[in-house]
This record gives C-alpha cells, sequence and structure tokens, in this order.
C-alpha cells in the first residue's frame, strides 16, 4: 500500500472513483516524546472508518501531538520520536521501509491556521497535491479536479470567478475551505484536522462543521477541537484526553460514542471535564 | 484625567534622539551622494561611455573598457556565488544538523570577516599554480570576489529561509509532497523577493572592490569582454589609477575618477531598481 509503484502514484488522482474507500487506524501503546519530554502515553485506540472521531482534553494533553502521529508529521519536529503501532486497515505505518511522504499521501491534514500557499493562486493551491507530487497530468484533469474539490469544500460558487488570484486574498473561513479543498484534491483515505475552526468566526465555523458532516462519507475524519459543543454538534465517537499534571505525559482517558461521553461518560473525570467542572 | 507630564516629556526626549540619530546617518550619505555627483557629472560625456582609454593622454577618452570590465566581472563573480551561496543556505537552513553545521556556520562567519586583498591574493595564488606567474584574467578577478560574496548570499539567505512560516513546509508534508519538492515549489518561491534582495546586498559589496582586483585583472587601456583571456581593467581600478597617476592634465583625470566613481554607483542603483521591479512582478510575501 505504501509502495509508490501501486496507485498511490502511478494513476493520476483524479481518474479514480471518488474517494479509495475510508479506512480504520488503530494505534496500541502509541508513547510520544519530544526529546526527554514525554508528551503522551500509551495510547490504544479504534478509529473506525466514516466516522467524525473528536479528540478532547485540556490545553497541552498531547491531543495535537497524537494527531500528528497518524501522518508522520510529529517526526518533522526535530528531537521527536514515537513508539507502539499505527496501523492503516492493518498496515503498520512505522513499519521500516515504509515512507513517510507515501503515509502523508494517505492521510491528509488540515491545519489550525489557514495556511494557503502565498504564491500560488486558488486554482493553484488547490491542485498543489497534483502540482507538487509530481506526474504530468493534462491541465483539462486538474481543473476537473480544482472544481470538484472545491465543490465538495463548499467554496466553489464563491471562488469560481476569481481562480487566478492569490489563495490569500479570501476570508479566514473561506482560506480554510480552500485548505480542505487542498487536503481532498489529492483524495486521501483519512483527513485530520487540528482545530480547524479556532481562527474563524462562527458563522465559518458552521460552514466547516457542515463540510465536516457530509465528507465523512468518504473520508475516516479524526478532529481535534477545544470546542466541547464542536465536538458534541459534529463528531459521532469522542476521545477525552487527560493529563495528571503538568510535565507528566497526557493520556488517553476514555473512547465512546459522542453522546455516551457528553451524557454518561464512564470515568469521573471526563464527567467533570465535559460538564465544565474544569478546563 | 490628569496629564503625565513626564512621560510626555520621556516620549518627546526619546523621539527627538532617534530623529537625531537618523538625521546623523543621513549625513554622510547624503553628502558623498552630493558630492559624487558634483565632481562626476563634469566627467561625464558620451564619449565616456563608449570610447576606451587606448592611446589617450589628457582629455578625451572614456572609461567603456571599465564599465564592460565591473559588468563582466561581477557578473561571473555572481554566477559563481549565487548558486553556491543559496545551496549552502538551504544545507544550512534545512537539511544541516548538530556539529556539520554548527561548523559550516563559523566558517561562514569567518569568511565574511576576510580581508578583500587575501581574497585577491587567494585567487592569484590559485591561478598561478596551473598558469605560471605574472598572470592577469578577468575571471580571477571573479573568484576573487565571489570568495567575499558567496558568505553574504549564504548569510542574507539563511535569514530569509528561516522567516517562511513552517507552517508553509507543513501543509506541502501534508500533501504527500517530498521534501526537495516542499522547498523547490514552496519554500524558494515564497522567500524569492528576500533572496533577491540578498543577491542585490552582495552584488553591491563586491562591485565597487579595488584592492583584490588590482592583483588579479590588472590594468588594462582596451575593452576586453572575454574574461577567460587577458587583463581587464574595471571602474574602481580605473579610478583609483586616474588618480593616483593623472599624468600632466591633472583635471581631466579628476574629472574621470569621479565620473567613474558616479557611474559604479548608478550601477549598483539601477541593479535595485530592477530587482524591485522583478519582484513587484512576482507574488510573493517575504521582503
Amino acid at each position: 500500500m505504501f509502495k509508490p509503484s501501486e496507485d498511490v502514484v502511478a494513476e493520476p488522482k483524479g481518474q479514480r472513483a471518488v474517494g479509495r474507500g475510508a479506512k480504520t487506524i488503530e494505534t496500541r501503546g502509541v508513547d510520544l516524546f519530544y526529546g526527554d519530554f514525554h508528551a503522551v502515553q500509551d495510547v490504544t485506540m479504534t478509529i473506525a472508518p466514516n466516522r467524525v472521531t473528536a479528540l478532547i482534553g485540556s490545553s497541552g494533553c498531547g491531543k495535537t501531538t497524537f494527531l500528528r502521529s497518524l501522518n508522520r508529521m510529529h517526526e518533522l519536529t526535530p528531537g521527536a520520536r514515537v513508539t507502539g503501532e499505527v496501523t492503516l486497515d492493518g498496515e503498520d505505518v512505522y513499519a521500516k521501509g515504509v515512507d513517510p511522504v507515501a503515509v502523508r499521501r494517505l492521510v491528509g491534514m488540515v491545519f489550525q491556521q489557514p495556511n494557503p500557499f502565498p504564491t500560488m493562486s486558488i486554482h493553484d493551491n488547490v491542485a498543489a497535491g497534483l502540482n507538487l507530487n509530481g506526474g504530468r497530468i493534462p491541465k483539462s484533469r486538474k481543473d476537473e479536479v480544482v472544481e470538484r474539490s472545491l465543490r465538495g469544500a463548499h467554496l466553489w460558487e464563491e471562488v469560481k470567478d476569481r481562480l487566478d488570484k492569490p489563495g490569500s486574498s479570501l476570508s479566514g473561513g473561506q482560506q480554510q475551505r480552500l485548505c480542505i479543498a487542498r487536503a481532498i484534491a489529492v483524495e486521501p483515505e483519512v483527513l485530520l484536522m487540528d482545530e480547524p475552526c479556532s481562527a474563524l468566526d462562527p458563522l465559518a465555523t458552521l460552514a466547516i462543521e457542515d463540510l465536516i458532516a457530509e465528507l465523512k462519507s468518504r473520508y475516516t475524519i479524526v478532529i481535534v477541537t477545544h470546542n466541547m459543543q464542536q465536538a458534541a454538534r459534529a463528531s459521532d465517537v469522542t476521545a477525552f484526553f487527560n493529563l495528571d499534571a503538568t510535565g507528566r505525559p497526557g493520556r488517553l482517558v476514555e473512547v465512546g460514542a459522542t453522546n455516551e461521553i457528553f451524557t454518561n461518560p464512564s470515568q469521573q473525570e471526563t464527567e467533570d471535564y465535559v460538564s465544565g467542572r474544569f478546563g | 484625567m490628569e496629564t503625565d507630564w513626564r512621560r510626555h516629556a520621556k516620549n518627546r526626549l526619546m523621539t527627538g534622539l532617534i530623529a537625531g540619530a537618523f538625521v546623523l546617518a543621513m549625513i554622510p550619505l547624503v553628502s558623498l551622494v552630493y558630492e559624487v555627483t558634483k565632481r562626476g557629472i563634469p566627467g561625464l560625456s558620451l564619449e565616456f561611455f563608449t570610447a576606451d582609454a587606448r592611446g589617450v593622454v589628457g582629455e578625451g577618452g572614456g572609461a567603456a573598457h571599465a564599465i564592460v570590465g565591473t559588468l563582466v566581472i561581477t557578473a561571473v563573480a555572481s554566477l559563481i556565488s549565487v548558486p553556491i551561496g543559496i545551496m549552502g543556505a538551504i544545507y544550512l537552513n534545512e537539511y544541516g544538523t548538530g556539529r556539520l553545521r554548527r561548523a559550516l556556520t563559523f566558517f561562514v562567519d569567518v569568511m565574511t570577516g576576510i580581508p578583500s586583498i587575501v581574497a585577491g591574493l587567494f585567487a592569484y595564488a590559485l591561478f598561478e599554480l596551473f598558469l605560471g606567474p605574472g598572470i592577469r584574467l578577468g575571471v580571477m578577478g571573479s573568484v576573487a570576489l565571489s570568495v567575499l560574496m558567496t558568505p553574504i548570499v549564504i548569510r542574507s539567505a539563511e535569514e530569509v529561509l528561516k522567516i517562511v512560516p513552517n507552517h508553509l513546509r507543513e501543509a506541502a508534508y501534508a500533501l504527500g509532497t517530498p521534501k526537495w519538492k516542499t522547498i523547490v515549489k514552496v519554500v524558494l518561491p515564497t522567500a524569492f523577493a528576500g533572496l533577491l534582495t540578498g543577491v542585490m546586498i552582495a552584488i553591491a559589496r563586491i562591485v565597487g572592490e579595488t584592492a583584490p582586483l588590482l592583483v588579479t585583472t590588472g590594468v588594462v587601456d582596451s575593452i576586453n569582454s572575454d574574461p577567460f583571456n587577458g587583463r581587464m581593467q574595471n571602474l574602481a581600478v580605473y579610478a583609483y589609477n586616474e588618480y593616483r597617476s593623472p599624468g600632466v592634465f591633472k583635471q581631466a583625470a579628476y574629472d574621470k575618477a569621479w565620473a567613474a566613481a558616479l557611474t559604479l554607483i548608478a550601477i549598483v542603483m539601477l541593479l535595485n531598481i530592477l530587482a524591485r521591479l522583478v519582484y513587484r512582478r512576482c507574488k510573493t510575501e517575504i521582503r
């Protein structure tokens, strides 16, 4: 699956039937470190396909770090290490000989701050994945992918007349949808979102949440959020992370159906957190 | 509400000091430009830009050979330094780690402090090894200047690459882009204007060098545009020679020296304007 010779690279991405199908992520005993600092301890969980899984918890509990370990972005930080196992439909993402670049083609990511490429137009931002990942793709095919991705990100109607304008000319919410369009243009199987709405106003947030609800029919979605209403509204499954004290590693307290976690959690600390007694 | 006079007074005082420092810094600059312009203009003429100085004694003749030489020597030096410098900066900022990186940074810092005459002697010694003593070539001057120019390009390019936001690199990685492509297609275009500015500063720094060219490119009175064949004049050395040995027609020689200095400043300014035009054309963030 991670071998570049297979469909990941060889086949022009636009030709595939929409989506290759969402995948299941399983983690077993994942520990994450920054140098000597133990950031996240022993996370074992299963992330189901075609569901939105929300990671919640107070700041510094390692949600984002854990998220970034799922597509091997964690290791880009100097000194960062991972132990344990992360599998994508049974295949070990960290196995020897697996190219992190190939993993990231299957596991896309949307960041907290909208980060369109400042030197590229709206069109080129969406096509960036195709342009950057090589292969000559005919322009008509590219235009097709761009339109489909922008429609998929609910942005097409707003930008179709100014595709050649720079991506940074859009509003914050539009930029974030542009980034989502850019991520889905390469048709990943999993979409990771790191607090995608924290820099946006409520209306733009609503637009993104609607989009997430729609995207889950095609992708496995994992979203980190500080906003508990958002987790309650937008996710099917919620995982609660916590840490005992500053400087101690974060850990997974419990994971379950979102309405369970918010109405009838099995752990007292989850209850305390979701009812707003701290955090 | 009571007005805080002490704060106001302090504010005034500091503003005054800062403005004063600015004026003080501008005085030498303005007076230099004024003086060079005033004394340089009498020497300027069509002939100055079109004729060389072959067989000229006293009035008449021009500095075309020196202008051509300056442009060729600087261009070749840039051709050597810019690729090495930018690739070196990419290594230091994007790839380098640990001891090698620290060592390279240290040596680049040392290199920025090399006296220019040492660079000239280095280039002379290098070419003398292969071509025998007394050798003088335009390209030798370029090599000497590139020794001075490369560390400046590395330093400025490194600073510019450092301020390319990391989230852009991450955005590219998250799309499954290999590192080298991220650098070529995302990092460098974003940093383009800044890199160009750094190159312009480096060129401005070397274009007026005199000492290293005296020992490498020699002195000559006729136009030579082939850096691999024969001696080559340049504006700085030309100005120096006109001033040092003006001969009998002193004023004419002095005029020519000042005109050469003015031309040198004009070349640097034109290059800067050109660079500004180029980066206004391309959409880029960091200057």
